[in-house]
């Protein structure tokens, strides 16, 4: 009890100067040391993290597409689109989401782009009832925790996404009404995002992502809706 | 010569007791006396946090202390080598590592645990435990008695996030652990599981605390 527990070591002010070239060396050797220990960690536990994604993304899309039973992965390469496995090339990823009889119950599309404290992905689900989006979930997110990090807790930003439309125009080319976001509670209309207070920045990026991915899946959706039709069929 | 040989016996002996007395008292004291939360008032920032259920609590608590033990073992290794001027350069580095092995493995043993603690697990870089016992302490001891002081502190800071997850967590929602308590009329007091109620919890213990180490200062010797 009574003994020092921090052993004395000789003071180091009296001590010659270290040469910048052994200062460069030491931190390169420890460096490259956790280089190998990273890439070590990671190799190893890639292949398990792949599959609590894959299983994530799955029960996700059950939770933005209300009512769904079964997914279907489809890829786009162009004006291309077919089902896909996982580590197929594709340009864009659209998961389909079947109830028990097979029918189609919406499209859940995933989307990123930058956040506050970096880049931000989300999944939202299409519902081809109400051509709104019916869901939304945060898949990775760094935002500030108790700020930016509301826009997975809020309930009222949450609200946002139980029909947020994005119907499509006459010519079905382009969203009737592109998403924009408005001050907290000034939302009169379905196709507004009402920002949180305090996390102006984050609710900003959902709506930027949002908008722009609209703006390219909804049309392509619809177009290729018979394709998406056909994959509950064929895959019962 | 025969007398001198006769006091080396027990002064090794001596020597071995204190030597274990000092590696118990270096795993020890950071759970209890020395607590990182409770006493010294250290990484508050995860404590507040992310203690708003038990298996939140606990995984934080076993992730920081995976993190303190591997670099203070680092630490205490390098010590001799690592110049003065970069030492604390070279101390991130080595903490860094052990942040991201620990977010790779949270990963991969429990995606939803990981997903709950979010920009916590990275942060544990900065947590002023791990950082102040590598400079303080195992920079200038052995291996073993700063991986066992490094287990202490780990252990204490698991405790004290423990003592927040299942008051917050019982109070907030009604369950320990997820298992529900109380039956489905349980009203939680929800404040307990925000931020605010954190502040409320933290205090308490640090009431008791502070209670208990007043008492025992009084109680006559």
């Amino acid at each position: 009890m009574g003994s020092p527990l921090v052993e004395p070591r000789a003071p180091d002010d009296t001590s010659p100067e270290t040469s910048g070239l052994v200062m460069i060396v030491t931190m390169g050797v420890i460096g490259l040391i956790s280089a190998v220990l990273i890439v070590g960690a990671y190799r190893s536990t890639l292949e398990t993290i792949k599959e609590n994604k894959a299983a994530f993304l799955e029960k996700s899309v059950f939770e933005v597409l209300p009512g769904t039973a079964r997914k279907i992965t489809f890829g786009a390469n162009g004006e291309e689109l077919r089902e896909m496995g996982e580590d197929e090339p594709r340009e864009f990823s659209y998961h389909a989401g079947y109830n028990a009889s097979g029918e189609l119950t919406g499209i859940a599309i995933v989307t990123e782009g930058q956040g506050f404290a970096d880049t931000l992905r989300i999944l939202y689900g299409y519902s081809l009832e109400c051509h709104c989006i019916v869901g939304m979930k945060v898949l990775d997110s760094r935002e500030t925790p108790g700020l930016g990090d509301k826009i997975m807790t809020d309930p009222a930003f949450r609200a946002n996404f139980d029909a947020l439309d994005v119907s499509l125009n006459d010519e079905g080319k382009e969203i009737r009404n592109p998403i924009v976001l408005v001050k907290p509670r000034q939302k009169t209309d379905p196709w507004q995002i009402e920002a949180i207070s305090g996390a102006t920045i984050s609710s900003r990026a959902i709506a930027d992502m949002l908008t722009a991915s609209t703006a390219r899946s909804i049309p392509f959706v619809e177009q290729h809706l018979a394709i998406f039709k056909a994959g509950g069929k064929h895959g019962e | 010569m025969a007398n001198d040989t006769a006091t080396a016996t027990p002064d090794i002996a001596i020597a071995a007791t204190s030597a274990r007395d000092e590696n118990l008292e270096a795993l020890t004291r950071g759970i209890w006396r020395e607590n990182p939360v409770f006493v010294m008032l250290l990484g508050n920032c995860p404590t507040l946090a992310v203690t708003n259920s038990v298996i939140n609590s606990l995984a934080m608590g076993l992730a920081t202390t995976f993190v303190l033990v591997m670099s203070c073992m680092i630490v205490a290794m390098i010590r001799d080598f690592v110049p003065k001027e970069v030492r604390i350069a070279c101390y991130i580095l080595v903490i860094a590592t052990f942040v991201t092995i620990v977010d790779y493995l949270l990963q991969a043993i429990s995606f939803d645990v990981h997903r709950a603690l979010g920009a916590f697990i990275s942060l544990i870089v900065v947590n002023c435990i791990i950082l102040g016992r590598a400079e303080a302490f195992a920079s200038k001891n052995s291996v073993l008695k700063s991986s066992l002081d490094a287990l202490g502190f780990g252990i204490g800071f698991t405790l004290a996030c423990l003592f927040m997850g299942v008051v917050r967590e019982v109070i907030g929602a009604g369950s320990f652990a997820g298992i529900p308590l109380f039956g489905p009329d349980f009203a939680g007091w929800s404040i307990m599981i925000l931020p605010g109620g954190a502040f409320f919890v933290l205090g308490s213990w640090l009431l008791l605390f502070n209670w208990l180490a007043a008492r025992r200062k009084r109680r006559p010797a």
